[in-house]
C-alpha cells in the first residue's frame, strides 16, 4: 500500500484535489442528466416543464407534432429518471388518455428503447425522438393498444378519422379519450 | 503427540491455527518485492488492518469466513437484509432459528464464535447511513453486493474521500459480484484505476421483454408475471405502492398472472416463479459464490500485507472474470480508467470565491479561468439548479439565480458541477468563501 501511494504523489505533481467541509455531492445520474439536457434538441414541436427546477430528474414533455396523422394535438409525457440512470432507462409515462396503437389507455409506451434495448450510451435526446416519432409512425405490429393497432393494420383511413375523433375528446369503439388538441 | 498437546493449550493452539499463514508472511517468496520484509512486524499489521464488508448474503458469508481465516482480526459488516428462509442453502452462518433475524449480527455472532480471536463489528441498515467519518477509519472495502446502485454509492463515496495530504484516505475497494455461474472480482485504488463508474457498462442489462409482447402475446409464464407487475397492478392498485416483499402483494400478482395465464393457455406459473420474476432473483450458486469470495479475500490479506502482487496495481490487470456457464473460463485484464468518468474523471478543485459577488459574476469568471474556458456553463449543487443554458424552459426558471449573491446559493464548501457543451466532462468546484 505504501508503494501505492507513492505511486500516486507520482501521478498527481500538478493536479489539486479538494479538501475541506464535507458536504453533498452532485450524484452521477444528475450529471448525467445534466449533460443530456444540454444536449437536447427539442425543436419547435417539443418542450419540457420543470415542476421543480431544483429536481432535474422528473419533468414533463410536450410533443406538438407538426405534421401526420397526430398534427394539431398536445400530447405530455411524464419523465421520472432514478439514481441509477443510465444502467437503468428513464420512466416515460403517457398523462393523457389517448388513441394510439403503442401506448395504452394507462399512458404506457411500447417503445423499444425504453425497455429490452435501452443502453447506457443512449441518452434523452435518443428517447424523445423515439416518442416523436410514434407519431409520425404508428406502429401497428408493436401493439399496446390492441384496438386501436388492428383498426390501424385493416383500415388506415379509418384509423385517421378515429385518432381525429378521439383528439377531439370523442369516443372510439365505446371508448371515451381525452381531449388533446391545442 | 506433541501436536495435540499443543492444541489444547490455550495461547499456543491460537498461534498454531495460523501456521501455514505465518509462514507466508515471515520469509520472503519467489513474487515478493525486494523491499518487502516479512516478519511479525506484517503479521502485526494484518491483525490491526480494520476492514469492511459490505453485505452479508451469499458473497458476504463467504468473505467473512475466508477474511477471519486469513488472519483479519477487526472486521466490520454492513447490511440491511433480514435472513429469509430461501437463504438458508447458500448463506451457510444462518440457520432455520434464525430467519427474520438482521443478517449482519447473526454473521458477525457466528464467525466471532468459530474464530476466536476476531473482532466483528455489525451494522444493519443501510451504507447511506454512514458518513465519510465512517468510512474513514478502514484500511479497505470489501464489496459482496447484488445491487448496482449500492456499488455506484460506495464507489463515489470512496473516490470523493481522497485527499492527495492524507495517504490513508486511499481506500482500495475491492468488488466481488456473481450471477449464476458467472463473476468478477475487481480491485479499484479510488481516483488512480478505473473505478465502478467507469466499468458501469461492464455490468448486463437486465433482460426485458418488449411492452407489446407482454400486453399482447405472452408465450411464457414469465411474460404473465410481467403483465401482472407492470400493467395490472398499475390499473387496479395504482395508488398502492408495491412492496415485493409483501406477501400479500406478491399474492395478488401471483393470482393476476394465472388467470392471465389461463386465458393464453400457458402453464407453469407458481408463486415462488411469481417472485423470482418479480424480484428480479437469479438463481444463486453457492460454488460461484465461493470462487469469487476467496479470489477477493486473496487480494484482501495481499493488500494487507504486501506478502505478493495484487490486482488493480496500477498499469496493471484489475479485473478478474470468471465464466463458468460454459465449460471453465478466466480471464484477467486491466480495465482503463475513463478520463471522462462522471466520478473519478474530475475531482472536485477548491475554488475561492467572494460569496458576495453574484452567480452571473461567477459564471462570467469561469470563462477566464486557464484550465478551462467555461463559456456557457451550466451549473448545480446536489440540491439545487443554479442556472441551465437550456432546455429553454429550465433555463427561464434559473434565470432570477443570476442575480442572486452566492451565499444565498451555496453554502461555504458546497460543490457545483459545470457542464459545458464545449467539454464532454463535466467540472466540480468546491466553493470556498473568502475570509
Amino acid at each position: 500500500m505504501l508503494k501505492i501511494w507513492s505511486m500516486k504523489q507520482k501521478q498527481q505533481q500538478d493536479e489539486s484535489a479538494a479538501t475541506g467541509p464535507k458536504k453533498k455531492k452532485v450524484t452521477a445520474a444528475q450529471l448525467r442528466v445534466q449533460k443530456d439536457l444540454s444536449e437536447l434538441s427539442l425543436g419547435s414541436t417539443m418542450k419540457t416543464d420543470f415542476p421543480n427546477p431544483d429536481d432535474i430528474l422528473n419533468f414533463t414533455l410536450t410533443i406538438e407534432p407538426d405534421e401526420g396523422m397526430y398534427k394539431g394535438g398536445r400530447f405530455n409525457f411524464n419523465f421520472a429518471i432514478n439514481q441509477n440512470f443510465p444502467h437503468d432507462p428513464p420512466k416515460v409515462k403517457c398523462t393523457q388518455k389517448i388513441y394510439h396503437p403503442n401506448i395504452d389507455l394507462e399512458g404506457n409506451v411500447c417503445l423499444n428503447i425504453l425497455r429490452e434495448d435501452w443502453k447506457p450510451v443512449l441518452n434523452l435526446n435518443a428517447v424523445i425522438v423515439g416518442l416523436q416519432f410514434l407519431f409520425l409512425e404508428p406502429n401497428a405490429s408493436d401493439p399496446l393498444n390492441k384496438e386501436a393497432a388492428e383498426d390501424l393494420k385493416s383500415n388506415r383511413e379509418g384509423f385517421k378519422r378515429n385518432v381525429r375523433s378521439a383528439m377531439g375528446g370523442g369516443a372510439v369503439k365505446g371508448q371515451s379519450y381525452e381531449r388533446v388538441l391545442k | 503427540m506433541a501436536a495435540d498437546s499443543a492444541l489444547t493449550n490455550g495461547a499456543d493452539s491460537q498461534r498454531l491455527r495460523w501456521k501455514y499463514l505465518d509462514r507466508i508472511l515471515s520469509r520472503p517468496g519467489p513474487f515478493t518485492d525486494p523491499d518487502w520484509e516479512p516478519g511479525e512486524a506484517v503479521i502485526e499489521g494484518l491483525s490491526r488492518a480494520k476492514i469492511l464488508v459490505i453485505g452479508a448474503g451469499g458473497l458476504g458469508c463467504e468473505i467473512l469466513k475466508n477474511l477471519a481465516l486469513s488472519g483479519f482480526k477487526d472486521i466490520h459488516v454492513i447490511d440491511m437484509d433480514t435472513i429469509d428462509v430461501s437463504n438458508l442453502n447458500r448463506q451457510f452462518l444462518f440457520r432455520h432459528a434464525d430467519v427474520g433475524k438482521y443478517k449482519a449480527d447473526v454473521a458477525a455472532r457466528f464467525v466471532e464464535k468459530r474464530v476466536k480471536g476476531v473482532k466483528i463489528t455489525p451494522y444493519c441498515g443501510k451504507i447511506q447511513d454512514k458518513d465519510e467519518d465512517y468510512y474513514m477509519q478502514f484500511a479497505m472495502v470489501v464489496c459482496g453486493l447484488d445491487s448496482i446502485e449500492a456499488r455506484r454509492w460506495i464507489n463515489a463515496t470512496l473516490v470523493g474521500l481522497f485527499n492527495e495530504e492524507d495517504p490513508d484516505s486511499l481506500k482500495p475497494l475491492i468488488d466481488g459480484g456473481t450471477e449464476g455461474f458467472k463473476g468478477q472480482a475487481r480491485v479499484v485504488f479510488p481516483t488512480m484505476t478505473s473505478c465502478i463508474e467507469c466499468q458501469l457498462d461492464m455490468h448486463a442489462p437486465r433482460a426485458a421483454v418488449p411492452l407489446c409482447t407482454l400486453a399482447t402475446i405472452p408465450r411464457q409464464p414469465q411474460h404473465c408475471i410481467e403483465w401482472a407487475h407492470i400493467i395490472a397492478w398499475e390499473e387496479e392498485r395504482k395508488d398502492i405502492t408495491l412492496d415485493t416483499d409483501d406477501p400479500e402483494h406478491i399474492t395478488w400478482l401471483f393470482q393476476k398472472a394465472l388467470k392471465r395465464a389461463q386465458e393464453f393457455n400457458i402453464s407453469g406459473v407458481t408463486y415462488s416463479m411469481t417472485q423470482g420474476v418479480v424480484k428480479n432473483i437469479i438463481p444463486a450458486i453457492a460454488s460461484t459464490n465461493a470462487i469469487v469470495a476467496a479470489s477477493c479475500c486473496n487480494e484482501a490479506f495481499k493488500l494487507a500485507t504486501n506478502s505478493n502482487p495484487f490486482l488493480g496495481i496500477p498499469e496493471t490487470d484489475n479485473y478478474m472474470m470468471y465464466t463458468g456457464d460454459e465449460s471453465i473460463y478466466t480471464y484477467t485484464f486491466q480495465h482503463i480508467k475513463k478520463p471522462d468518468c462522471p466520478v473519478c474523471g474530475n475531482l472536485a478543485k477548491n475554488l475561492e470565491v467572494d460569496s458576495k459577488s453574484t452567480l452571473q459574476e461567477f459564471i462570467d469568471s469561469l470563462a477566464e479561468r486557464p484550465e478551462a474556458q467555461l463559456k456557457k456553463p451550466t451549473i448545480r449543487t446536489e440540491a439545487k439548479s443554479l442556472y441551465y443554458q437550456s432546455p429553454p424552459a429550465l433555463e427561464e426558471q434559473t434565470r432570477p439565480n443570476l442575480s442572486k449573491k452566492l451565499s444565498e446559493l451555496v453554502s461555504d464548501g458546497e460543490e457545483v458541477a459545470i457542464q459545458d457543451p464545449a467539454f464532454q466532462i463535466a467540472f466540480k468546484f468546491k466553493l470556498v468563501f473568502k475570509k
